[in-house]
């Protein structure tokens, strides 16, 4: 199944150049900088930037050619045979001087309070031209500072108009939020008519304040921080989505100060030179003061600090009890999504060896279950076929249930270049979400209806003759009941049900069957849902009937929602599985991990979250070992989360905060952050990523696999290891997927998985050949679409449906302790149609009522058309207006998942 | 007056002429013409109604007798504004008013007779009757300007009849693309927007270019103060451009055109606008175009008012709808232009001639004007001269010509020198008055043709004033991309106002002089390069009067510092020595 990953190496023609006298072979299609780079010719230019166009606007790259006359840009000279230039003559010299004293005239010398001192490119070189700095009496002071918006500030007298944060915006981001304005002396940076950028379409990327030469773009969180000169550089990968960028900290030995893009963007495969708000500002948790930094144990109802040794022996003891009296599925526990495959897999290893149950699940649950359930029938694995880059190179991208520029902004801009590339996009989602100013065709189903548009879809296709017969015929099976069902939904009656436009449907069934390389993105849109197996499935239907899995660029790509939840989901975080997809319930598997882990194990998968939660309400589950989850905000019906949590006998939490689920635990048990520890995180191109430690952690918090570690030695079973590498290895040993997958071979590039022994390179896309299915087919199901459980109706009206904004993340424990995202957005709200607002006398901004068969919040009502009519939408980070008091626990009978995406509610006035 | 289209078909009909550029226009000639149509009108059935109007196509033009009141583009001599051309006659008359309308009608209409007190009256007391015979206009030869004063720009008919879209017609049915830029090619047409680069090279480089889509775009973002050439012959001829950019876009493969013109400049805006829809109506824009499979269509873009904007690269970022800020060549335009795709753009001078030398070939342009500047180049002549005005001459002819024949010479004192070239051109000096006025041996002395401007200034003028005023207005409008533009004129420019204000020193004049060199060589785009023409010609040709300032002193007397010393000028007046530029 391995599909080696194929480099494109381009082997562009050279010509001979003369840079100084010396002869040298560059690339035809080099610049004269580039060549003179390439050959370590120190040619400076402050406005150069790799990703971006060359501007010549510095004019410090001045070269003279032997044709005479005006020097040229060397950034702006394309390269020629026979080209000869001189780079360091006394006129050149000359001309730096110059523009640098000019420079300097104008912009603040005040390097002894500045926080780039140390990285100021313009300080370099006035050091290196030696220029005089009492030239000219100069300006400067000509405009107040921009710090009108909570992230970073502008300082203008700092700023050489390089023009690269420009550029980058618009080059890299696809936006305009910021522009030159005025002209001659009063040109400045600046948004369009001198706005807060608040107000612009900014999304505080970063990407500007990255790509400043000097000191004038500043994080605020940055001010007062530490000088450059005084900071460490250290990069590692980011907790926040499934993206798994890779971040450069400025650090202090315990603090972290600042963040930005790697230096060299080959280095960070999954991201290359972008990164968002949430990479790049709201790391501040990690510094903050509400951090655990004590094991705390709960006596007389109020949390104490204790010993490790106390709090560990008091939890083994509590848990051994429940044990003892009530057997080992007594107890369940919760693995963790943002902690690394080292730390999912020691846990899950201690609870199924040291403890016994296969009771462990973690909140992919709620999530991508179903894709993992789907995918695995259809295709043998719940994975992303492609990787993240090979989404610029689709032809069509189908984007459904992904509100892609909020939840996976690094993603949403790769599908941006990929439309500024020529590909098609088709958007499917019932909200006017950002990314539909790039698509071709927004087709706006009813909440959950999923089913009936793809078979739709499908219908046409095949109605069309648009199937690719080949691939049918010779890669998959069961075509046959698929044509049968889908025959019944011809696009007039896939019209009634899903209230998407025939016609459009049609067009859009053409435009990505016809399209050679078609990519299908989703994610919990598609997922949340009491049929989110088979709305995965006939997803996979449609990539599979057309062809478009299997190759590059083109397949079927579940967007993971957290940093390692992919990984969590690997690594054997699962009722029902063992590291690798392994089932428990598979005689020979289970032997095969009794010998590898010395254990005798149980045979029968556990239970999965909700059903945890049942369980503890029902009393047959007695205590919960949580690992860095938080189901008092993510999991739905809140009300019936915190019974279950009330009823257990012991609650043991480990996190870095105190969370909402942590407030009602018996012990709670500080462990590290993911920028204070190593190991390897699984990000949703199934690319496993070093971790590199960047600050101490704070007072006594531990690795989770140290914790987990020494708790497993009071249970009489051992597992020790001398460093996080080790664990890394043995997973190697016992996970075929992963069987390549050892320390020593880890870099920035990181492994995709399958990467079975120590010379697979990894796979970039699956399936190229056939499908991880026994017999290597890959299978056709014929879904029916079925009503979501509720459907609006007189006492509950509307349709809520639930999700994720670009500014917070999950239930808040990190980005609630932002200080800039804080700022800049400290409210909930809930979605409502202007012509619902009319109908019930609702202002924009005003707090109203929502309320399901579940439960009621109060929340402020953002009026907008994004939503249509007769559709509401709360995000759900916020544990104060929570989404999840109102969401329906209805599960997928096959994945378990519930149906967090739509249910009926009702709002209300206030009075 | 010697023209090259042809004399109008005589149909014994009265054609009186008011002129509507925009010099007159601002004294009052809309309501003369205005007061003409309706005096005419009243006229007709009372004498002259006999000779009837058979052959009057436009029921709108009031006729007296096959008399027809008509507006027309400037005639460049709008020093003598507002003015009415009398045709077939070619009387003249000059400063007229709605009080003379009267006298116009009844005397020289439907009498024939001249008015005398309406003809120009030279400052030697000479009386003209005829416009051709007027000194102003003997020594021009007006090619490019050949309609404009005498047809109504309005009228598709009347270019017509000027032969007007023939030499479209002979290019796209008789000749290849290639040969039409060859013609082009070997006519010597060099650039008329500044740098003279040869247009048909220009051209042979669009034409090569594999591309779907190709531009062609009529630089008519006139942006020199003083200059208002293109206006002019925008407003008095539009179907010219029109015609020449026809031509442009089948010599080089285009399909569109694009017209970039100044917001600044809404009369012409509206006569090229209807130009292109009358064109449109006459099938001489739009698909197919003679039958030929040629399809070329026009657009009209206006330009924010930034003067940094006539620069190719950055014109192409303002009709793309960004900020006009100039990008490093190459990739020149006609490789990448327009949306990626190969973009020929033309000053509209140049395109004005392009359908005379498809019409009377490629040898006849070559041999107008000068070897090596082929020709005939339009000049607005400001400043203290005679004749302020429009004017054009052949190529070559010396700038003594030009400002004694033609303008009328110097009024107030001695001729002490001319900015030639806008803002960004060169200050030269009486020892250039008898230098041939060529592309070349201007950038020979330090300046060049530019877009065209002719300032005129007597002995009272202050040089490093000048230099002050033309380096403030570059420094304003520099788009602030580029290091040296952007700062090097403003330092530039504060060490000149040390001059002017008696505080500079001796170091204050090296650096000068070396940011002087070092902003012409190091900037990214022409305005920069060019930016410090004026300082470093008036450093070269008049240093005497900077090293004057040194010592406290301002010979002319005008500049702040000439004037809080009570210095020697005889007017005393202010520090604005431009006062006539428009």
């Amino acid at each position: 199944m391995a599909q080696a990953e194929t480099r494109h190496t381009e082997t562009a023609e050279t010509v001979e150049v003369t840079i100084d006298d010396e002869a040298y072979e560059v690339a035809e299609d080099a610049t004269v900088l580039e060549a003179a780079m390439e050959h370590g010719i120190d040619v400076p230019t402050l406005c150069h930037m790799e990703g971006l166009e060359n501007t010549a606007a510095c004019r410090l790259c001045l070269v003279e050619t032997e044709e005479g006359g005006d020097p040229v840009a060397a950034c702006s000279l394309p390269v020629e045979d026979g080209l000869t230039v001189e780079t360091d003559t006394e006129r050149l010299r000359r001309s730096r001087r110059n523009t640098l004293e000019l420079l300097l005239s104008e912009n603040c010398v005040d390097c002894l309070t500045c926080e780039q001192r140390g990285g100021c490119e313009l300080a370099d070189l006035a050091y290196e031209y030696d220029v005089d700095m009492d030239q000219y009496e100069g300006g400067g002071g000509r405009f107040e500072p921009m710090t009108d918006n909570p992230y970073f500030q502008l300082d203008h007298d700092r700023c050489i108009l390089c023009g690269r944060c420009v550029q980058a915006c618009d080059e890299v981001r696809h936006n305009s939020a910021i522009g030159f304005t005025g002209r001659g002396m009063e040109t400045k940076v600046a948004p369009p008519l001198d706005r807060s950028l608040t107000e612009t379409e900014c999304k505080f990327c970063g990407q500007c304040v990255d790509s400043c030469p000097t000191g004038a773009l500043t994080a605020k969180d940055r001010l007062g921080a530490g000088r450059e000169e005084d900071l460490e550089t250290t990069s590692t990968i980011c907790t926040y989505c499934g993206v798994g960028c890779r971040i450069e900290f400025k650090h202090t030995d315990d603090e972290i100060v600042d963040a930005s893009i790697v230096d060299d963007p080959d280095t960070a495969p999954a991201n290359g030179d972008r990164m968002c708000v949430k990479g790049r500002f709201a790391w501040d948790f990690v510094n903050d003061d509400e951090r655990l930094t004590q094991p705390l144990i709960r006596e007389d109802g109020e949390l104490r600090e204790a010993s490790w040794q106390e709090a560990l022996d008091y939890t083994a003891e509590r848990l051994q009890e429940i044990r003892e009296e009530h057997g080992a599925d007594a107890v369940a526990g919760l693995a963790s999504a943002t902690c690394t495959n080292e730390e999912n897999y020691v846990y899950q290893k201690f609870m199924r060896a040291a403890f016994g149950t296969n009771n462990v699940d973690h909140c992919a649950r709620l999530c991508h279950a179903s894709t993992v359930a789907g995918l695995g029938r259809a295709f043998g694995s719940g994975a992303m076929t492609n990787s993240n880059q090979e989404i610029r190179d689709a032809d069509a991208i189908l984007i459904t249930g992904s509100n892609t520029t909020e939840a996976h902004p690094v993603l949403g801009l790769e599908v941006q270049e990929a439309v500024e590339n020529g590909a098609d996009l088709i958007l499917v989602d019932p909200r006017e979400i950002e990314i539909a100013d790039d698509a071709d065709l927004h087709l706006r189903q009813t909440g959950g209806t999923d089913i009936a548009w793809v078979n739709g879809m499908l219908n046409v296709i095949l109605e069309e003759g648009l199937v690719e017969e080949e691939f049918v015929a010779e890669r998959t099976e069961n075509f046959e009941a698929l044509k049968e069902t889908v025959a019944d939904y011809p696009p007039e009656k896939v019209e009634e049900i899903a209230g998407v436009d025939a016609e459009k449907l049609r067009e859009a069934a053409r435009m990505y069957a016809e399209a050679d390389r078609a990519s299908i993105l989703y994610a919990m849109g598609i997922t949340q849902h009491s049929s989110g197996t088979d709305n995965v499935l006939a997803l996979a239907n449609l990539a599979m009937a057309t062809g478009n899995v299997g190759k590059e660029a083109a397949g079927v790509n579940p967007l993971r929602g957290q940093n390692n939840v992919q990984g969590a989901c690997d690594l054997g975080a699962l009722p029902d599985v063992y590291p690798g997809y392994q089932a428990v319930d598979d005689p020979e598997i289970n032997e095969t991990f009794e010998a590898h882990w010395d254990a005798d194990l149980p045979e029968e998968p556990g239970l999965t979250i909700t059903e945890m939660i049942d369980a503890a309400r029902f009393g047959t589950v007695k205590g919960m070992y949580v690992m860095g989850e938080n189901p008092m905000v993510s999991d739905p019906h809140l009300r019936h989360v915190e019974e279950g949590l009330e009823e257990l006998e012991f609650l043991v939490v480990q996190d870095i905060f105190v969370s909402e689920t942590a407030e009602l635990a018996d012990v709670i048990l500080p462990a590290k952050a993911f920028a204070e520890k190593e190991g390897t995180f699984t990000n949703t191109e199934r690319r496993i990523q070093p971790l590199t430690k960047v600050v101490d952690a704070p007072g006594d918090a531990k690795e989770d696999w140290e914790i987990v570690g020494e708790l497993a030695e009071r249970f009489d079973y051992p597992m020790e290891y001398d460093s996080v590498h080790e664990i890394t290895d043995e997973i190697a040993a016992v996970t075929p997927i992963y069987g390549g997958i050892v320390a020593d071979r880890l870099d920035e590039q990181g492994l995709q998985w399958p990467c079975e022994d120590e010379d697979d390179p990894g796979t970039k896309f699956l399936y190229a050949d056939e499908f991880n299915r026994e017999n290597g087919l890959g299978e056709f199901h014929g879904v029916e679409y079925l009503d979501p459980d509720e459907i609006p109706d007189d006492e509950y009206p509307f349709r809520l449906s639930t999700g994720r904004m670009l500014y917070h993340f999950h239930t808040r424990t990190m980005t609630g302790r932002s200080r800039a995202i804080m700022e800049h957005v400290p409210d909930p709200y809930v979605e409502l149609n202007p012509e619902d607002a009319e109908a019930y006398d609702i202002e924009d901004g005003e707090r109203i009522a929502v309320a399901s068969r579940r439960g009621e919040i109060e929340i402020p009502a953002f009026v907008t058309d994004r939503v249509p009519e007769g559709t509401i939408f709360i995000p759900f980070h916020f544990a104060e207006s929570a989404a999840n008091e109102l969401t329906n626990p209805t599960l997928d009978p096959k994945s378990k998942i519930p149906e967090l995406k739509v249910c009926a509610a009702r709002i209300e006035k206030l009075d | 007056m010697s023209n090259a289209a042809d004399p109008p078909a005589d149909d014994g009909r009265t054609r009186v002429i008011t002129c509507a550029g925009t010099g007159c226009v601002s004294s009052g000639s809309l309501d003369v013409h205005d007061a003409l149509a309706d005096r005419i009108a009243e006229l007709e059935d009372v004498d002259v109604a006999l000779q009837g109007s058979e052959t009057e196509a436009d029921a709108d033009v009031p006729t007296v007798g096959g008399a027809d009141a008509h507006v027309s583009g400037c005639h460049g001599f709008c020093e003598e504004g507002p003015l009415v051309r009398i045709e077939p006659e070619g009387i003249l008359y000059t400063g007229v008013t709605t009080d003379d309308v009267d006298d116009i009608v009844e005397r020289t209409v439907r009498d024939g007779e001249v008015v005398e007190d309406l003809c120009y009256h030279s400052p030697d007391n000479g009386i003209y009757t005829r416009e051709e015979d007027i000194p102003f206009y003997r020594g021009q030869r007006r090619i490019v300007l050949s309609n404009c004063g005498r047809i109504d720009p309005e009228s598709i008919e009347d270019y017509e009849d000027e032969n007007g879209y023939e030499a479209l017609e002979r290019a796209v049915t008789q000749m290849d693309p290639d040969e039409v830029w060859r013609a082009v090619k070997e006519a010597g047409l060099r650039g008329r927007g500044g740098a003279g680069f040869p247009t048909g090279l220009k051209w042979e480089f669009a034409a090569g270019q594999d591309a779907d889509e190709k531009y062609v775009v009529a630089n008519c973002d006139e942006g020199d103060p003083g200059a208002f050439m293109d206006r002019s012959l925008v407003e008095g001829d539009p179907h010219r451009l029109v015609e020449g950019m026809a031509i442009a876009g089948y010599a080089t493969g285009a399909s569109t055109g694009i017209v970039f013109i100044r917001a600044e400049y809404p009369l012409a805006v509206e006569r090229i606008k209807k130009a292109i829809e009358d064109a449109q109506e006459a099938g001489y824009l739009g698909e197919d175009l003679f039958g030929q499979g040629f399809d070329f269509d026009l657009e009209v873009k206006k330009g924010a008012g930034a003067f940094v904007s006539g620069e190719e690269t950055a014109l192409i970022k303002s009709i793309e709808g960004k900020r006009g800020m100039p990008d490093p060549r190459p990739p020149y335009p006609v490789e990448s232009g327009l949306w990626g795709q190969p973009t020929t753009i033309n000053n509209v001078e140049t395109l004005g001639n392009v359908p005379e030398i498809i019409r009377h070939g490629a040898d006849w342009f070559a041999g107008v004007g000068a070897e090596d500047s082929p020709g005939t180049k339009t000049f607005a002549v400001t400043g203290d001269v005679q004749n302020t005005g429009l004017i054009e001459v052949p190529m070559g002819i010396t700038l003594r010509e030009a400002i004694y024949d033609v303008a009328g010479g110097v009024v107030g004192d001695e001729f002490k020198a001319v900015q030639i070239g806008g803002p960004s051109g060169g200050c030269l000096a009486e020892q250039h008055l008898d230098m041939p006025m060529t592309f070349d041996s201007l950038q020979e002395a330090g300046a060049m043709i530019g877009s065209g401007g002719l300032v005129v200034m007597d002995e009272s003028t202050c040089m490093v004033e000048v230099a002050r005023y033309f380096l403030s207005f570059t420094q304003e409008e520099s788009c602030g991309k580029c290091p040296p533009c952007r700062i090097g004129t403003k330092r530039m420019l504060e060490i000149l106002e040390k001059f002017t204000a008696g505080e500079a020193t001796a170091d204050d004049l090296e650096r000068l002089e070396e940011l002087s060199e070092y902003v012409a060589d190091s900037s990214l785009c022409g305005l920069g390069k060019t930016a410090p023409t004026p300082v470093d010609t008036t450093l070269r040709y008049f240093r005497d009067e900077y090293e004057a300032h040194l010592e406290g002193e301002c010979p002319a007397g005008e500049c702040a510092l000439g004037e809080s010393a009570g210095g020697s000028s005889e007017t005393g007046e202010a520090s604005e020595p431009m006062e006539g530029v428009q």
